[in-house]
């Protein structure tokens, strides 16, 4: 009988910890910034959530087509023997953070990683990743003349607390796109620019008789992810002419977060201008993309990355043949004309991504030296030639975006009236706050009620409403 | 330990010590060391460790997770002052009584119990597709019930022509209930099948001939035999679904949490949240609900013995 209790009890011990038995921190002092400088035979790895045949597609062919060759080759050159392993991921971006948290708490992880800039200052607070001069010297950072070609605002996306982290790749813009030939077939034109919330609200209820349409994707919920916050909440918050984070507070349950949610339930409530289950599907974005591509979907809000990435009709995951002819796009109004940040018409948000060195890399130098590959004029265009994106180079951009009609839209019409999120370490649990306000307004509670509770969600994660604002 | 025969020598003493191998306590420990160390290694410790956790605000990022800070019994009172905590628990408790307790031991006996009558060839071909269902890694099962239940290209609304039901997204907790059960009746079905070999054919052909109906057979004749496996394999059933993350790969505990199992709860807190002291208090509670199942089922166990 006793060791029968005892099997039972072991059972039931195991099953329970298995999932978080394997965690604890781990810090341990950045290595010399020479360590293996001279080193003959060198071993790198690159990591990043892209793979060949799926999500970001062309980055992951880009590193193994042409980094990885070309900066073997170059070593070579100098006697050299490198050897450098693309880790590829196809996965969420939130699994991807997840996995790349675990990797660098543990002193693993690629020698080079891309993270979005948003995750930057969580992972410096951790201590997962360290200055650039701290990695490889303050002399070799500044040495690097790149720089020069990348904006401050661009900068800042590798920037926390006044110290460079890493090497920005790129940034982007949302726009409101939408499909022409729906459009026009519910009597709408092509050159669409909606002026206020209200006009995308009469375009849609124009589509809602088109049968088989889904007028309107306005994403929310958890299942969204960042997607809800950064392609949905934050661009209408925009638009009510306050900013999510302003003079260190967060904005609470304000007037303008009661707008925002008001909309969502205008556009999922009784009216089902919007589709309802596919906020809460776990896989509703990209079968939102897929809706679109197949024009059964209106209007959606959208970075770039939908343009160059998912309906490309050459490289997207859900390609769109006539793409070009087909699908409009135009800058995201404010609640009404005038009521953005100071008066603004027009608003947007930005993020963009970056790579960073893994502090507890073998060969700091080397991986300097293939980041500066990486982030070089040649290589950039190599990356983005094919496929236009905004790259974090201004000398690049000039060459590139003018070939595509909608990156140079966003380039010069976007660009200036973008807003950047709050890059602080609580980001992300106030994001999720608001992923699951927008999910519970589009799953039929009301506005007040999903307020309340972001309310009471916000305070317990910045601790107390001191910090807040309304 | 029976009691040796009068006049058998008085030579032999009769201590029950317990010591039935002659080993000695020194080389009885030397035996259990090996296994101590790797229960101490990948179950105490890793409990002793989440408990620790479960004290702390530690965080997966930011600077918490740098220097955590202890916050004492915080975590519990925020787990049990969480309406999301009930609601994973309840639909837990439901989710085990559906497809374990319900689905999978009633489903894996029926099966088992029809095949105990047909012919070997048929009952290889069931007792095979039933098995591949468990044998299968569930990342693709999970695939092939995301395209049989899917919304908008699903087999099941072509079959049923039920049009575009979101079967994922109507019915959750249904749903990875019914997966569940599929999944894990092989267990069951095995685990009953030799129960019910060991049932002796006289005594069943005994009660027949009395006239006992199917159900008095089973009550009188078969049940008192399988008891014990009953258990035990509730027990197993319990304690397995109580724990299993498949689900996650079917609804990621969507929508609007109403498939949120305590173990994708927990994940998703510690890993996505990143709160991983939050997430380990509340392990600890559900290794604490396992630790009474277990003691439950075995108080049961007993009570049949003795």
């Amino acid at each position: 009988m006793t060791r029968k209790r005892f099997f039972a009890a072991a059972a039931g011990l195991l099953a329970g910890t298995v999932a978080l038995s394997a965690c604890g921190s781990s810090s341990a002092p950045s290595q010399a910034t020479d360590q293996n400088a001279d080193a003959k035979e060198v071993t790198l790895t690159i990591t990043a959530n892209a793979v060949s045949g799926g999500k970001n597609a062309a980055g992951a062919d880009w590193i193994t087509n042409y980094v990885i060759p070309k900066f073997v080759e170059a070593q070579k050159a100098k006697g050299v023997t490198a050897k450098v392993n693309f880790q590829p991921n196809g996965v969420d971006d939130q699994a991807y953070k997840t996995k790349v948290s675990l990797d660098l708490s543990t002193g693993q992880g690629a020698d080079i990683t891309s993270i979005d800039g948003i995750w930057l200052g969580e992972f410096a607070d951790a201590g997962y990743i360290s200055p650039l001069e701290d990695i490889v010297g303050k002399d070799k950072v500044q040495a690097w003349d790149g720089w020069k070609q990348i904006k401050p605002a661009v900068q800042q996306l590798t920037t926390y607390e006044g110290k460079q982290y890493g090497v920005p790749d790129g940034t982007d813009g949302r726009v409101i796109y939408f499909n022409k030939k729906l459009f026009s077939q519910a009597g709408l034109p092509a050159d669409w620019q909606p002026k206020s919330w209200d006009d995308i609200l009469d375009a849609a209820r124009k589509l809602k008789k088109l049968p088989d349409v889904t007028p309107l994707q306005i994403n929310a919920g958890k299942a969204m992810g960042e997607a809800a916050t950064m392609q949905g909440f934050l661009p209408l918050l925009q638009g009510t002419g306050q900013p999510i984070n302003k003079d260190g507070k967060w904005q609470g349950n304000s007037q303008g977060v009661q707008d925002v949610l008001g909309f969502y339930s205008t556009v999922y409530g009784s009216e089902k201008l919007g589709d309802p289950l596919l906020q809460q599907d776990a896989k509703g974005r990209d079968k939102s993309f897929q809706e679109f591509s197949q024009n059964k979907l209106g209007i959606l809000i959208e970075s770039d990355y939908l343009w160059r990435s998912v309906i490309n009709p050459s490289k997207g995951v859900s390609p769109m043949a006539d793409r070009d002819s087909s699908v409009g796009w135009a800058k995201i109004p404010a609640q009404a004309a005038g009521k953005g940040p100071n008066g603004a018409d027009f608003v947007s948000m930005s993020g963009g991504s970056g790579e960073v060195i893994n502090p507890k890399t073998k060969y700091p130098q080397q991986a300097w030296e293939l980041l500066q590959f990486m982030s070089s004029a040649d290589a950039i265009k190599a990356r983005i030639g094919s496929t236009p994106q905004i790259s974090a180079r201004d000398d690049v951009n000039g060459e590139i975006l003018k070939a595509d009609p909608l990156l140079n839209y966003i380039s010069t019409e976007v660009l200036p009236v973008t807003a950047y999120r709050p890059g602080l370490a609580d980001y992300t649990q106030v994001s999720a706050a608001l992923q699951d306000a927008t999910g519970q307004v589009a799953a039929g509670k009301s506005p007040q009620d999903a307020g309340s509770a972001y309310q009471k969600a916000l305070e317990g994660i910045v601790g107390g409403n001191d910090k807040t604002f309304k | 330990m029976p009691a040796p025969a009068a006049g058998t020598g008085p030579s032999r003493a009769v201590v029950d010590d317990g010591d039935v191998a002659g080993l000695g306590k020194a080389r009885a420990m030397a035996f259990l060391a090996p296994a101590l160390l790797l229960i101490s290694l990948f179950l105490v410790f890793p409990a002793l460790w989440t408990l620790y956790l479960g004290l702390t605000n530690y965080r997966l990022s930011g600077s918490a997770a740098k220097n955590p800070q202890f916050v004492g019994v915080d975590n519990y009172i925020n787990a049990l002052s969480d309406d999301r905590f009930f609601n994973s628990l309840g639909l837990t408790l439901l989710f085990v009584f559906g497809s374990a307790v319900i689905g999978q031991s009633a489903l894996g006996f029926a099966i088992a119990w029809t095949m105990t009558r047909v012919r070997k060839s048929v009952r290889a071909v069931v007792e095979f597709f039933v098995l591949l269902a468990w044998i299968i890694p569930s990342s693709v099962t999970t695939f092939l019930w995301y395209a049989m239940l899917d919304r908008s290209n699903g087999t099941l609304n072509a079959m049923l022509s039920t049009g575009n039901t979101a079967w994922l997204l109507d019915y959750p907790l249904q749903s990875i209930i019914v997966f569940n059960t599929w999944v894990g009746t092989a267990f069951s079905m095995l685990l009953f099948s030799s129960a019910l070999a060991s049932v002796p054919p006289s005594q069943l052909e005994s009660a027949r001939m009395v006239g006992a109906g199917a159900w008095a057979q089973f009550r009188d004749v078969v049940f008192p035999h399988i008891r014990g496996h009953v258990l035990t394999n509730t027990l197993l059933i319990t304690l397995w679904t109580f724990n299993t993350f498949t689900p996650y790969l079917l609804t990621a505990g969507g929508p609007d949490d109403r498939s949120n199992i305590l173990p994708i709860f927990i994940y998703r807190l510690a890993l996505n949240d990143g709160a991983l002291g939050q997430g380990s208090a509340i392990s600890l509670i559900m290794i604490i609900i396992n630790l009474v199942i277990a003691t439950v089922y075995l108080r049961l166990l007993k009570e049949r013995k003795s």
